[in-house]
């Protein structure tokens, strides 16, 4: 029931005793407003380690390969351990429900020529899906695919700065560049949000790579994601369980540390999503108490109000104000305050952010905000604050007794 | 329009209580000007109290236009002050955030009459007070008198069958005192039934019955012949 009468009555109250009504919102939006940039931060802080993960996909493990250290079934230390396309495909085959992508690794150092422009650059031969693993943008042309693979094209997908080291203002897409000797034709041009070396990789078809430099079917590194679906734990797991199957394939002995070596980011991610987490509860309890601290305010600076306005409860109560009415111009005006006076600092805490949030970035915290949708669950709070801190004090008022409260002195 | 039997009233006070009321009868018929009368602790504040549903008595009758008050709910006591009575105080108990033509309508308001039927009645009742002029000043821009007038008003307005009085010109000057009670004798000239706690002889000679208490008990109930104000005037 919209009652417009009742509403004009607490407006009039809120207005004729504003420093009143102020000093009691005080409390609530300082509250507020610290519990806005608390938060702010926090996601801040999230956002800056999210960032940092941003460059590769955070669900990918890298297997490499090394010298083995330790004796094992007759085999000496010191052998050295080769992945090839056939560990590549066991992989692929062996756990194709828990990869997501899954691309092999090349590295080879080639000296670029296009006309006069010359240039020394790192080369990664790769499988089609390294592009979903690296999140490599593409600006022109295409990525590898599995054709290239196929039929071993001589292709190439070069990184922006590439373009702009040897083909100066011209667009590469389409054209032929030397690679020490050998000439590919340029399919594709990437960029990447990694660092500047990022963008001055070329990337070739791993069968082409294979068949040039050695005519053999080595990988250097076997890069791939794991089924997101899974979570840190199960991911951790399934690194574990890829150590183990390879090092049975190459009878490395199971305690050997070099031979075969995993890095996966779910470990890392794990103790990131731990840290967040933390520092989420933390900033969760330290606002809750904020605001609690603003709702006792509230409520002292409401049975304030109570008293001081005894008097004129009474006269109301003598003129035949029924208690349920007297309780709602209470709470109602309780509500209103702090909805206000929240809101006030909501505001406040949210421009504090956006003014103050491009100087933060030096100290890991990045892009400092609040979501829209913790707005609505502060309005909810708020409304349920104003209610908790106007309730006793609206009763204690609908107590008063007209006799006492009109009673001379 | 009223009976009170055997009414009593006492009050605690630390372990023992204090007997206020000690069996009054009273019985009070519509029209009359009542002058309850009493040094201070004689019970006639209490009696008032009890009268306007302020305050309940501890043993006894009452009867107030044939409905007995008896074990009231606090939102039953509210509507029944509303539409039965009429208060005015000794001071004067205005909003002092709301102006005259507020005050007056509040009573309306717990009736849950609309706005602008508030607000005619208001001034309708603020012109008979003579303060049509002075309906959107705030109470402390206006005098003692004027305060008065305006705190008439605001029990007429509801019409109320019985309007009650406590000290109504206690905080006013002679002069003034004089002009209330004029305006007071004008309504029971028209008719309506007015109750008065007061304790100077010369207001009370004003009303048309003398009802002297003392010790909670009613010591004399006169009837006299009613001094009009206007010659004082």
């Amino acid at each position: 029931m919209f009652d417009i009468d009742l509403w004009r009555e607490i407006f009039q109250s809120i207005n004729k005793n504003r420093t009143r009504s102020l000093l009691s919102g005080f409390t609530v939006a300082f509250a507020i407003l610290l519990f806005a940039i608390l938060f702010g931060l926090a996601k801040g802080l999230e956002n800056t380690f999210a960032e940092a993960f941003n460059d590769d996909a955070n669900n990918s493990i890298f297997i490499y390969s090394g010298m083995t250290t330790k004796a094992n079934k007759g085999l000496q230390a010191g052998r050295r351990i080769q992945f090839k396309n056939e560990d590549f495909d066991y992989i692929k085959e062996e756990f194709s429900d828990k990869v997501q992508y899954i691309t092999a690794r090349i590295y080879r150092n080639v000296t670029a020529t296009f006309r006069n422009e010359k240039n020394t650059y790192n080369v990664r031969a790769v499988h089609p899906d390294h592009q979903y693993l690296e999140m490599t943008l593409i600006k022109d042309g295409r990525y590898i695919n599995q054709n290239d693979i196929d039929n071993s094209t001589k292709v190439v997908v070069i990184g922006r700065l590439v373009e702009e080291d040897l083909f100066l203002k011209t667009t590469a897409l389409g054209k032929y560049i030397n690679l020490n000797g050998i000439q590919y034709k340029v399919v594709g041009v990437f960029t990447d949000e990694g660092n500047d070396n990022e963008e001055r990789i070329i990337y070739m078809p791993i069968t082409t790579a294979q068949r040039i430099y050695g005519n053999n079917d080595y990988i250097d590194q076997i890069n791939l994601t794991y089924n997101p679906e899974m979570d840190y734990d199960q991911a951790i797991g399934f690194g574990r369980t890829i150590t183990e199957k390879m090092k049975d394939r190459f009878d490395v002995a199971s305690s050997d540390q070099r031979a075969i070596r995993i890095q996966n980011m779910a470990e890392a991610n794990k103790g990131v999503g731990q840290m967040t987490s933390a520092l989420g509860i933390i900033i969760l309890i330290i606002g809750f108490g904020t605001l609690i601290a603003g709702v006792v305010g509230i409520s002292n600076i409401m049975i304030f109000i109570v008293k001081e306005r005894t008097k004129e409860i009474g006269i109301r109560k003598a003129l035949g104000a029924t208690p349920k009415s007297i309780v709602s111009i209470i709470l109602i005006e309780s509500i209103i305050i702090t909805a206000i006076a929240g809101y006030v600092g909501l505001l406040l805490g949210m421009g504090i952010l956006e003014w103050a949030g491009p100087m933060l970035e030096t100290y890991f915290i990045k892009d400092p905000s609040v979501k829209p949708s913790l707005i609505i669950g502060a309005t909810i709070t708020l409304i349920l604050a104003g209610a908790i801190a106007g309730y006793l004090p609206a009763k204690k008022a609908s107590k008063i007794k007209p006799i006492v409260a009109l009673r001379d002195d | 329009m009223l009976t009170i039997n055997k009414l009593h009233k006492s009050y605690p006070i630390g372990d023992s209580s204090l007997h206020v009321l000690k069996g009054i009868d009273l019985s009070v018929k519509e029209g009359e000007m009542v002058a309850i009368m009493g040094s201070s602790g004689s019970g006639k504040s209490t009696l008032l109290n009890i009268i306007g549903m302020l305050d309940e008595a501890d043993e006894g009758e009452y009867i107030l236009d044939g409905v007995p008050i008896k074990n009231l709910t606090e939102k039953k006591a509210a509507i029944y002050r509303n539409k039965f009575l009429g208060f005015i105080f000794q001071s004067f108990n205005l909003i002092n955030y709301k102006n005259a033509l507020e005050n007056v309508a509040l009573p309306l308001y717990y009736q849950g009459m609309k706005r602008s039927e508030r607000q005619e009645k208001a001034i309708f009742h603020l012109e008979k007070v003579g303060l049509k002029d002075w309906a959107h000043h705030l109470p402390n821009e206006l005098s003692g008198g004027q305060k008065q007038r305006v705190a008439i008003a605001r029990a007429l307005a509801a019409n109320p069958k019985l309007l009650l009085a406590d000290e109504p010109t206690g905080a006013l000057d002679t002069k003034t005192s004089y002009e209330i009670m004029e305006f007071i004798q004008q309504l029971n000239d028209e008719g309506k039934t007015i109750l008065m706690v007061t304790h100077e002889e010369d207001i009370a000679n004003m009303c048309k019955r003398i009802v002297r208490l003392r010790d909670g008990v009613i010591m004399e109930d006169t009837f006299v012949e009613q001094v009009r104000a206007e010659q004082y005037v």
